[in-house]
């Protein structure tokens, strides 16, 4: 269907062409192929950093038809839920190849957008003009933590609930209004099968909905502004005199075909982790989630899952679980304010000086440290270097509109850098 | 008074540890699904043994049959034995209440006990029961302490008893530790002979856990090899459209 479109229908002869041109006085087609992929002009010196925005959108794209399958099959009943995923697991045909790709891809949605965002710290693509097309990357990483968080309680396993409570309790910290909020949120005093039917209402329609509507803001403000770059160089300020950007290439076929390979690789590690090791020695799938849900007994050692975790070290490093459940909001929500707190005059790491490297690769350090910190049981020695990487993580942050406008900067060229192959 | 309950308290607390987390260490219980024979012995061992309290609810019989190579005719005489038909899942008479009467808990289905313990944890466990008249069961254990399951295969390991080695720690107050088990009585298996028992019903249990396993890795191998030559065919078809790029 691509390649048929690709071709305008002006010039096409034939039925194909005849079929074009009647759609096209009716919707416009071919004008939106060509104006968002055929000639929409992406920067040709993007690199690796540039294949998981594309892989993002992949990722949705497997959750929600794994989950649509999945669906067919799953019962939200807190008496039904986890005999009818092991019903999946077991009875279903490819029941369990289906659920491993939600399960998997659940983690993998977090690796790609996790990486897709480093990306725009390393390359200053949150800044102006793109602050918006920023906003609403956060506020699909906001939606995707919520869908992530209300599919964990489903397969209603001892984890999921346990998890689930922990997580709903931090709302009780809230002050006034936390109890009430808790049971609004529940719809019952503790997690129960009211709990599940409303997050599964909430995991399969509402908020694929609220993100597929947000992707679409995404990536209508990313084709607004234009992609940014590895150099940090608005490439329409160079245009030839066809008014194309010299620096810029067709997304179709250059980046189709480039993504095709991010796509390959993507899907040679995903199936890795699906065929050989799905429950990823118990990081994807943990281990105490293979035993129902049950209120009267804890598992061992609470932990949310990996991808929720630098934020849980945070808030045990705090010694008051309001103040704790405060700054991890604080951690999640400073993202937003990256456009205004960033004075840098150039974008790009490749221009900037050592203060914001540093700052940088240590807030990138603080992250995975504080992920690992908060799998682990909190011992005296975890949790002081917990408060230490906490303080490192605020200070990227708090510090950026300092360390960013006292750097000492690069030039920055006016043309990309590109070496062709 | 309050000095004397925290001293307590301090005691208390290597022990409370102990039996919460088992803390024994786990020895390697080296299964594997491929092999279809010590399968076959551990389906048996498994519903002549653990099946009696255990459930195995989402265990289908004839999956159990056609993934194990042994025929409808085969299941029923050597696997069933209760009136079930071959479709059914591998649950139990015994009620839940009735249960949690005699044994204090109810007896956990072990459906999937494989992929939340772990097959070592199971091999060992089965492995570590001795001798306690400190307990009804007669019997405790190392990896779970206090555990409410009789050594239903002692018949099969004979009664052993545990050794223990004690210290005095730095504030005074005696230690032991676990040194080693000896054979108070021998079983009707030798020592090695009951490893490899409780090895194949492990490897049984870690089967039917994720029967799909089976498939799954086999599965793997084309899948992949079909990515890598679409990754390479990919990279191509890049290499050929950017060759102009300047």
């Amino acid at each position: 269907m691509m390649a048929s479109t690709s071709q305008p229908a002006s010039g096409g002869g034939g039925r194909l062409g005849a079929l074009t041109a009647w759609i096209d006085e009716r919707f416009p087609m071919t004008a939106l192929w060509k104006s968002q992929v055929a000639e929409y002009y992406a920067p040709k010196n993007m690199n690796f950093w540039y294949y998981f925005g594309s892989l993002a959108l992949l990722v949705l794209v497997i959750q929600i038809v794994t989950g649509i399958f999945l669906t067919m099959n799953y019962k939200p009943s807190a008496a039904d839920a986890f005999g009818s995923v092991e019903y999946i697991m077991r009875d279903v045909e490819w029941g369990w190849l289906i659920r491993y790709m939600h399960s998997t891809g659940a983690s993998a949605f977090f690796i790609v957008v996790y990486l897709h965002m480093f990306r725009a710290l390393l390359y200053g693509s949150y800044q102006k003009p793109r602050e918006l097309l920023w906003i609403f990357g956060m506020l699909i990483y906001f939606a995707l933590m919520a869908e992530a968080f209300f599919g964990y309680l489903l397969p209603w396993g001892n984890m999921s609930y346990w998890g689930a409570q922990v997580i709903v309790s931090l709302f009780g910290a809230i002050p006034v209004v936390g109890d009430s909020l808790m049971e609004w949120i529940r719809g019952d005093f503790f997690i129960s099968d009211i709990t599940l039917n409303r997050f599964f209402a909430l995991h399969v329609i509402a908020l694929p909905l609220v993100l597929v509507f947000l992707v679409i803001a995404h990536l209508m403000a990313l084709h607004e502004v234009g992609s940014n770059n590895p150099d940090g160089v608005e490439i329409k300020k160079v245009k030839g005199p066809d008014g194309i950007p010299l620096d810029g290439v067709a997304f179709h076929p250059y980046y189709t075909v480039k993504d095709l390979i991010g796509v390959g690789v993507f899907l040679i590690l995903f199936s890795l982790v699906i065929f050989f090791a799905p429950t990823m020695g118990g990081y994807f799938l943990e281990h105490a989630n293979f035993e129902p849900a049950n209120p009267l007994q804890t598992p061992p050692h609470i932990a949310p899952v990996w991808y929720f975790t630098p934020f849980y070290a945070i808030l045990r490093a705090v010694p008051s679980k309001s103040m704790g459940a405060a700054l991890m909001g604080l951690a999640v929500l400073l993202f937003v304010f990256l456009p205004w707190l960033d004075r840098g005059k150039v974008k790009s790491i490749r221009y900037r000086g050592p203060l914001f490297k540093f700052f940088l690769f240590s807030f990138a350090l603080a992250f995975v440290v504080l992920g690992w910190l908060g799998l682990q049981p909190p011992t005296p020695l975890f949790t002081n270097l917990a408060r230490l990487f906490t303080v490192v993580y605020f200070a990227f942050f708090l510090l950026m509109p300092w360390y960013s406008s006292v750097d000492k900067t690069k030039p920055v060229p006016t043309r990309v850098t590109y070496h062709a192959h | 008074m309050r000095t004397k309950l925290l001293a307590l308290a301090a005691a208390l607390l290597p022990v409370a540890s102990l039996a919460a987390g088992g803390g024994a260490h786990l020895d390697k219980a080296n299964v594997d699904i491929s092999n279809r024979a010590s399968l076959q012995r551990g389906a048996a061992n498994f519903v002549n043994y653990c099946l009696g309290c255990h459930s195995a609810q989402y265990v289908r019989y004839n999956r159990v049959a056609a993934d194990l190579g042994i025929t409808d005719q085969q299941l029923i005489d050597n696997l069933m034995f209760t009136g079930e038909r071959p479709h059914d899942t591998m649950r139990i008479a015994i009620n839940a209440d009735d249960a949690k009467r005699w044994f204090g808990v109810v007896p956990p289905d072990l459906s999937l006990i494989a992929r939340s313990r772990g097959a070592d944890y199971i091999y060992t466990f089965l492995r570590s029961f001795y001798a306690d008249p400190a307990k009804a069961t007669g019997v405790n254990n190392l990896v779970l302490p206090g555990t409410a399951m009789p050594h239903v295969l002692w018949e099969l390991q004979g009664v052993q008893e545990a050794v223990w080695e004690g210290h005095v720690d730095a504030a005074g107050n005696a230690q032991r530790h676990f040194k080693e088990f000896a054979q108070a009585t021998p079983g009707k298996l030798t020592p090695e002979q009951y490893d490899g028992f409780v090895r194949d019903t492990v490897n049984f249990l870690e089967y039917m856990a994720e029967p799909a396993q089976l498939k799954r890795r086999a599965l793997g191998f084309p899948v992949i090899a079909f990515l890598v030559f679409f990754t390479l065919l990919a990279w191509a078809l890049k290499k050929e459209f950017w060759k102009d790029v300047r």
